[in-house]
């Protein structure tokens, strides 16, 4: 037995083949709470990870003008009851590079565990970075994420970020983001959360536009059901001619779930334009009889408009 | 008969919306509803169907011979009843292919979408959101009938915000489905479309003021002026 088997047999449990994952051509770091256990560098990406008292650092590097074809995979896993996880992650996309990250936060056996990260992100002059965060939780509902990032988007960089917490109970999801974009840069953030029984989600992003020409799109969808409730901020700060912001919130309320968005628009400039539309509620009774009207069933029409908003 | 209403009555907020209507539509049948805006067609086509708000106060909906109208809207879809929405609803996320198999799974869904004059490639994968325009959604909900393949299908105004040239696409649907066995309840303004049924029943004010053969029927609904007269005016035949 290695030390990647539980996290492959984890990867496998989630329907994921770990074969097409952590290939001898993909960059990876592999973390079981504040344990490195894997770690690979390729051609233009390098990574240096280092376990502090604190937990583990990662110092992320894709060099300037690599633009990388296989994505790079950060797995961050808990394979015990109780215990907890920080990372510390410096990532740096230099001038001209390109790359997408996938963050596989697998906590799907603890029933108590914390996982918080600090999260420093460079995207230097034309670079562009995707990073998808998905999150995979047990039933305990014991589990904490705290995610923050303070991220940088350079001119005429792009940022896109997907977070995607929908299996599994949430327990307590607290992101904290805040994003600055120069001029012509583009950040695109959406998060996709769904929870149920007594599930707390806090999720707060704040892009700035603070270039000329910058754009920024915050989009949140989250599903609510039981005793679960939730509190959306989005900011959009128009700082520059040109700038263009939009803050888009969709919240599905069922049984006793609260939900709140709050949407936060700035203009500090007579150019610059930010909108925002946010729609909290039951679902909507049109795409229910749409989908009854097809014989599906009132919990079934449900469950495939959810779905669909969180797919 | 497949359908029949016995007296049907609507009133919502206080206000009559469908009175005593009796219609019949026999297996195979294409029944064409006309009428003004605010006569009650969409409402008699959400109260065949069952949709919320939409119960009636009076009457009875018997579709193949059982009574329905306490059934919910699933159950009646399970019958064989399914209605294509004047304006369909937009879906974040929901595939046009999931769409098409809901209720449908083994549905031949690339043959519907071409019967539409749309291109399955492009259109199969893509999100039935608003990314798509009126027309389009329009046209997949037609595709949406075929894959169905239900014995009552009711159309609300299947020709609005379709152009002309594709009003020839909508008959071929809707003949396609009589040839597998489908009945038609057709809810239009399009008197070209009108004249294709085998029946017609025009409505004003909520009642039904004249029934018989499209011809007859558009005849009367043209020379009327119908407009919100109350049904008073218009005359039976």
């Amino acid at each position: 037995m290695t030390e990647l088997d539980p996290l492959y047999q984890a990867f496998r449990q989630i329907g994921e083949d770990p074969n097409a994952i952590l290939t001898p051509e993909t960059a990876y770091l592999v973390a079981y709470g504040h344990q490195v256990v894997g770690m690979q560098s390729v051609p233009g990406v390098i990574i240096i990870p280092e376990q502090t008292k604190q937990g583990i650092h990662a110092r992320v590097t894709v060099l300037e003008g690599q633009q990388l074809v296989q994505p790079v995979h950060l797995c961050f896993s808990l394979f015990e009851k109780y215990g907890g996880q920080h990372i510390d992650l410096e990532l740096t996309l230099q001038p001209g590079s390109r790359a997408t990250f996938w963050s596989h936060c697998i906590f799907t056996l603890p029933e108590i565990a914390r996982h918080s990260m600090n999260a420093r992100v460079d995207i230097q002059d034309g670079a562009q970075l995707t990073y998808n965060e998905v999150h995979y939780h047990g039933v305990s509902g014991g589990i904490e994420v705290i995610p923050r990032a303070q991220v940088t988007v350079g001119p005429q960089g792009r940022y896109i970020a997907d977070f995607t917490l929908v299996q599994g109970r949430v327990g307590l999801l607290d992101i904290d983001y805040d994003i600055k974009v120069q001029e012509d840069g583009i950040a695109e953030l959406t998060s996709k959360v769904y929870g149920r029984d007594t599930d707390r989600i806090h999720i707060r992003e704040a892009v700035s536009l603070d270039g000329a020409n910058a754009r920024g799109l915050i989009k949140s969808r989250v599903a609510l059901d039981d005793e679960a409730s939730a509190e959306i901020t989005g900011a959009t700060y128009g700082n520059a001619a040109g700038a263009r912001g939009h803050v888009d919130c969709l919240e599905i309320v069922r049984g006793n779930a609260k939900a709140s968005a709050i949407p936060e628009v700035r203009v500090t400039h007579p150019q610059a334009k930010v909108t925002h539309e946010a729609a909290i509620g039951s679902v909507d009774q049109m795409q229910l009889e749409t989908l009854m009207a097809r014989g599906l069933s009132p919990e079934e029409a449900v469950d495939r408009i959810i779905l669909g908003m969180l797919g | 008969m497949l359908l029949e209403t016995l007296e049907l009555s609507l009133t919502l907020n206080g206000r009559a919306i469908l009175r005593a209507i009796n219609l019949r539509i026999a297996a195979r049948e294409i029944h064409v509803l006309l009428g003004a805006n605010g006569s009650g067609k969409s409402s008699l086509a959400w109260c065949l169907m069952g949709c919320g708000g939409y119960a009636p106060q009076a009457g009875e909906i018997r579709f193949d011979g059982d009574r329905i109208d306490h059934m919910p809207l699933h159950e009646r879809a399970r019958r064989g009843m399914a209605l294509a929405w004047q304006e369909p609803a937009r879906f974040e996320g929901l595939s046009v292919a999931q769409f098409l198999r809901a209720g449908a799974e083994n549905a031949d869904v690339v043959k519907a979408l071409r019967a539409v004059g749309l291109a399955p490639d492009e259109y199969l994968s893509r999100s039935l959101d608003k990314t798509l325009s009126g027309g389009e959604r329009k046209r997949i909900e037609l595709a949406g009938m075929l894959t169905l393949q239900p014995r009552l299908a009711i159309f609300d105004e299947p020709t609005a915000g379709i152009d002309m040239l594709s009003l020839d696409d909508v008959m071929r649907v809707i003949e396609t489905l009589r040839q597998n066995g489908s009945a038609v309840l057709l809810i239009t303004h399009q008197e070209t479309i009108a004249a294709q049924g085998d029946s017609a029943s025009q409505l004003c004010g909520g009642r039904i003021v004249c029934q018989g053969k499209p011809d007859a029927v558009i005849a009367n609904y043209k020379a009327r002026s119908c407009r919100r007269c109350d049904g008073e005016t218009c005359g039976y035949d």
